[in-house]
């Protein structure tokens, strides 16, 4: 039977202080695209990191900043914590540099999670669209590391190119297993470069094979592309209260306290980023929000 | 009821069309298989065909001078490929290559216009139709406009 440690008693796992970052080292880099870099990390002092798939870390490149980061590794291997970071802003550039051996400051794992365990007997359609598939994969992990409690299992990922996919050995995994169905499409591409599906990911969701009535879904990508993909649910059967998102905003303390994540009557680093989509309809897409 | 028309009045385009009508185009369409490569039409064809796909993948293609050529969608098992049958100039407006071996219903436009004017009502029903591939294709087309996942998302 799976454990899933619920959020709130992750939080003080690594540091009895949210705000005091805790040392962790660079052991791995891999680069997944022009501008996107997996990093995995290693406490310094041999501790483990137990997470709940959705969570995030605030990352700090001392003398940089600091920066929201989900995670994106498997929780069941909370030995090594796992990042993908792609080159946007300041801090994210500097952390794109990092090499194995550097030092950061991590504090986490805060915010709510994908609800892996709450599924369990479902169906599961996972819908990624660009980066997004990164705060997804702890929860694809923790599904196929527990495929049997699960019913079909479906994942769309939509990217810009090809060159532009995250985790494409994984997903070349993924799609090879015969108890998941993985679509990918991306936006455009050259004949030469790609044998795939080309239009926006809303598109793969009439072809996916789920029972609507009995389905999960987990939806993480840019707010217009999830705009889109929740109005294709609704249109396969899926009530709003059957779809989680993942929203992002400007967190900065991570613990609800200084407003700079607020989203209606929410903060998105505590009552958030996974929301089951009822909650959250009236506000989601809100200009003034 | 024949083959064709089991297999039309399968295909999600014809969800609940009623039978009648399902009966009186089938009389334009005909089964048809694309083999790997093959390109099914060119750019500025004239467009008096449309198809719905049964199985396999087609990628629609625009060629780039410099460029080369560039896959703007790609459509399979449950996709309608073509709408400009139905509007002026009747032109194809690029090409479509099957990626793998595809099945698809085929039907012939002049037959299907014939019989929309037979009977206004299969018209207004499949032009009902048609609107909405067209209305989902460009809400697909503005939301690639946006580059979704581009740096600034």
């Amino acid at each position: 039977m799976a454990v899933t440690v619920k959020p709130q008693q992750i939080a003080l796992a690594v540091s009895t202080d949210p705000m005091l970052p805790v040392p962790y080292r660079v052991l791995r880099v891999r680069r997944e695209t022009s501008d996107t870099f997996t990093f995995e990390f290693g406490s310094v002092d041999g501790s483990r990191f137990p997470f709940a798939p959705g969570q995030f870390n605030m990352l700090y490149l001392f003398g940089v900043g600091e920066v929201p980061i989900s995670i994106s590794g498997d929780p069941e291997r909370p030995e090594i914590l796992v990042h993908t970071v792609r080159a946007v802003g300041t801090v994210t550039k500097s952390l794109c540099k990092l090499k194995p051996g550097d030092i950061i400051g991590v504090r986490g794992p805060f915010g709510s999670s994908w609800p892996v365990v709450e599924a369990a007997g479902d169906d599961i359609v996972i819908v990624a669209g660009g980066v997004g598939l990164a705060p997804l994969r702890p929860a694809i992990y923790h599904i196929l590391n527990h495929r049997g409690e699960y019913g079909r299992v479906v994942l769309l990922y939509g990217a810009r190119t090809p060159g532009d996919m995250l985790y494409k050995k994984e997903l070349a995994e993924w799609r090879g297993r015969f108890d998941v169905q993985v679509e990918v499409t991306v936006d455009a591409a050259k004949p030469d470069e790609w044998r795939g599906n080309v239009g926006v990911v809303t598109t793969l969701i009439p072809r996916a094979h789920f029972d609507p009535h009995h389905v999960t879904a987990l939806v993480c990508g840019p707010e217009i592309m999830m705009r889109f993909t929740i109005l294709e649910l609704q249109k396969r059967g899926l009530r709003d209260d059957q779809i989680y998102i993942s929203m992002e905003r400007n967190m900065k303390c991570a613990i609800g306290l200084c407003g700079h994540c607020q989203y209606g009557p929410n903060f998105i680093c505590k009552d958030g980023p996974v929301f089951r989509f009822d909650t959250v309809k009236e506000i989601f897409g809100k200009r003034e929000i | 009821m024949t083959t064709l028309e089991r297999l039309l009045a399968e295909h999600p385009f014809f969800k609940e069309l009623d039978p009648r009508y399902i009966q009186l185009i089938a009389g334009c369409a005909q089964e048809v298989v694309f083999k790997a490569g093959e390109f099914i039409f060119r750019e500025g064809d004239p467009s008096n065909k449309f198809w719905l796909i049964r199985s396999g993948k087609i990628s629609l293609e625009i060629f780039a001078p410099g460029r080369g050529p560039i896959i703007i969608e790609t459509l399979g098992e449950g996709d309608v490929m073509g709408w400009s049958w139905a509007v002026p100039p009747y032109r194809k407006q690029y090409d479509a290559r099957a990626l793998e071996l595809t099945r698809a219903l085929e039907f012939d436009a002049m037959c299907i216009r014939g019989k929309c004017d037979e009977e206004p009502k299969l018209g207004y029903e499949l032009f009902k139709r048609f609107a909405q591939i067209i209305g989902q294709r460009l809400q697909a087309t503005r939301l690639r406009l946006i580059d979704i996942y581009g740096s600034h998302s």
